[in-house]
């Protein structure tokens, strides 16, 4: 092959490469530079893996999370006692029936933490839904139509905003447990409410649970950041050409938001909302830590290290598991939400 | 400028009123009375106690007494605005305010060394991760952040406990008083924000080390140390002032779980115990008194932060 013939291969195969490059989109783009990044990539495989986990708990864990004798009540394996700082093999009952040990009423560490996925990973998804859902309507409104229905809509976030999110949770959640919690009378609203929470607790396999009512704590406080963001995101687009012309050619304010409006602004309000699903897990975890979370026998990572810290000297696997679960998933959504910032606007990489 | 202040302290008023009465009636729409007992107190008695304590007065009457623009049962203006945040149902003799004399000063010694603890290990991380960029000490500094970010302080807790008490004995499982038993439970409150102050000086100090001004203090041949000191470190530490008043609150909630854990008779422990004890006065004065105190800090941060910020115009 002459030299001559080569370079025009090569320009041939370049610029066929430059137009298939044109026809891809942003989201391919984006796609793409997510699986070039190393910690992206593993903080996805590991969300897929608690995903898997949380949905065949059932399958997957040796025995039900609320299964417990109390003959076997702080029981540890025998490799434990060997890696655990303390002389447990003194004083614990040994036995490897339960692979992680079993907590103090006899319960299988491990499945309760398999089973503690249907809780945190449920939260931190229900409030990244909320948070874009409502986040998204209530800021693309107040934006897009400015004037009094922004100044309003915009004082009303502002005061809300005001109140630190996580005392406001607890106020809420204490006001949920009490006022919703037991049997409330037929035809009141606390009875439609339990109902509700007993479906969902149902639909997670998690009965008594009250799931329902971290989710509503949760999606309260979480749209207000998101609402700001799309707020300002619109302000600085509306003015733009192509919506003009749109308007001009009689495109309806609907179609006006949905066709040229949210695509345009979808990228960073989607990375902020992955971001933010750490938060909403920590915040169970906190609310469980504290009592306020999910009702027992159901786990949670939060209760079983609430419970786990009070028997930390002498049986520090019990904190220690759930720990390291929770972790590896904040870890994990940390990872993939800031892979997801960079591939989307390459110009942050690197910055907050 | 003086505007903006003016206008921001009128805002804390319309934002304290909507604290204050949210705070108000999710507590008082809980089902019981405070003295419910499981035997019942004799009708009379009851009565009587309703009547000292203002409970048979309408509820708005109650939320004004309660904020102190009212005379309460007693006649007496006595309320949130004359920092009385009223009895304790859980321990009878002591009042709210007497709980906070005992509780707060531990709550607020131990936030001020973890916040110490954030900026002190926060800023210097940054920087080295900065000035060194695309290095060992970069990439090492933003694990720790990376880490920092991802492990709370409700794990991050029981982690210190393990290894550094219960493994190597460095340090007391838990305690208050003594200098050793403060030094774990601030790290476990600090860490996390001071990945934040880490990550954001880092991202920061990277943009101002290529302005222009930089290159002109080098150009004028200034040593190293006072361009980055002077020039670099003073301006792109004005954006790390933003995150303070978030840094406030993951301390302040923080500090509920963290108290828990290390067995430090603080604020924070006590009120997680009075949610459980549901003696609610304790939970509506915390609530609300952090959330006062917040509300003024984020005040206080914004205005800091226009004063250091002379590109930002106020109207």
């Amino acid at each position: 092959m002459s030299r001559q013939k080569r370079a025009a291969r090569r320009l041939s195969t370049g610029t066929d490469r430059e137009s298939q490059h044109r026809v891809t989109n942003l989201w391919q783009d984006a796609f793409e530079r997510l699986l070039r990044n190393r910690a992206a990539v593993i903080g996805g495989i590991l969300v897929l893996l608690l995903i898997f986990l949380a949905i065949f708990a059932n399958v997957i864990a040796p025995y039900h999370y609320a299964r417990g004798d109390s003959d076997e009540n702080y029981m540890v394996p025998l490799w434990l006692t060997k890696v655990m700082p303390g002389n447990m093999e003194n004083y614990a009952t040994i036995g490897n029936k339960f692979s992680l040990g079993a907590d103090y009423l006899g319960r299988d560490l491990l499945s309760r933490i398999i089973y503690g996925a249907r809780v945190s990973l449920p939260v931190g998804f229900i409030g990244a839904t909320t948070a874009l859902v409502i986040g998204l309507v209530y800021g693309c409104i107040s934006g897009y139509y400015g004037g009094k229905v922004d100044d309003i809509m915009m004082r009303i976030v502002e005061i809300v905003y005001a109140f630190p999110t996580m005392l406001l949770i607890i106020l809420l959640m204490a006001f949920f447990k009490t006022t919703f919690g037991g049997a409330p009378e037929p035809g009141t609203a606390s009875y439609t409410f339990n109902k509700i929470n007993d479906a969902i607790d149902g639909l997670f396999g998690l009965q008594g649970g009250g799931i329902f009512f971290i989710f509503m704590g949760i999606g309260i406080t979480a749209w207000m950041g998101t609402a700001r963001l799309a707020r300002g995101q619109i302000l600085s687009l509306k003015e733009k050409e192509f919506i003009e012309a749109s308007r001009m050619i009689g495109a309806s304010d609907l179609r006006i938001i949905v066709r040229h409006v949210l695509p345009n602004i979808i990228g960073p309000i989607l990375v902020s909302v992955t971001l933010d699903i750490p938060g909403y897990i920590n915040t169970e975890v906190f609310l469980s830590f504290i009592g306020l979370g999910v009702d027992p026998p159901t786990p949670s990572w939060g209760s079983m290290i609430s419970d786990g810290a009070k028997a930390i000297r002498s049986y520090p696997n019990q904190v220690l598991f759930p720990a390291i679960i929770l972790s590896l998933t904040m870890f994990a959504f940390n990872f993939l939400g800031d892979g997801l910032r960079d591939a989307l606007d390459p110009r942050m990489r690197g910055t907050q | 400028m003086g505007r903006y202040i003016v206008r921001r302290i009128l805002w804390l008023i319309p934002v304290f009123l909507f604290i204050s009465i949210v705070t108000f009636a999710l507590v008082h729409a809980v089902p019981g009375g405070p003295f419910d007992r499981e035997k019942p107190l004799p009708a009379e008695i009851r009565a009587n106690l309703n009547r000292h304590y203002g409970i048979d007065q309408p509820l708005w009457k109650q939320y004004t007494d309660y904020i102190g623009v009212t005379r309460n049962p007693q006649g007496e203006f006595s309320g949130v605005l004359q920092w009385d945040f009223g009895p304790s149902y859980a321990s009878r003799s002591r009042t709210v305010n007497d709980i906070f004399r005992d509780h707060l000063p531990v709550s607020l010694k131990l936030g001020l060394v973890a916040m110490s603890i954030a900026v002190g290990m926060g800023v210097p991380l940054g920087v080295v991760a900065a000035l060194k960029q695309n290095t060992v000490w970069d990439y090492a500094s933003m694990t720790v952040a990376i880490f920092g970010v991802s492990v709370p302080s409700v794990v991050l807790g029981p982690l210190l406990i393990l290894i550094f008490a219960l493994t190597l004995g460095w340090f007391p499982v838990a305690g208050w008083g003594r200098l050793k038993q403060m030094i774990m439970p601030a790290i476990a409150l600090g860490l996390g924000s001071s990945a934040i102050i880490a990550r954001l000086t880092r991202a920061s100090m990277l943009q101002v080390t290529r302005e222009d001004y930089i290159r002109t203090a080098h150009a004028k041949g200034l040593s190293e140390k006072i361009v980055i000191v002077r020039h670099a470190l003073k301006n792109a530490l004005i954006p790390v002032v933003t995150v303070l008043a978030p840094m406030f609150a993951s301390i302040v909630t923080g500090s509920f779980v963290v108290e828990q854990i290390f067995a430090i008779p603080g604020m924070g422990k006590y009120f997680i115990t009075s949610i459980s004890n549901r003696d609610y006065p304790v939970v509506m004065g915390t609530v609300l008194m952090y959330a006062l105190f917040l509300t003024v800090s984020t005040l206080v941060v914004d205005i800091i932060y226009a004063f250091l910020d002379p590109r930002i115009h106020y109207d």
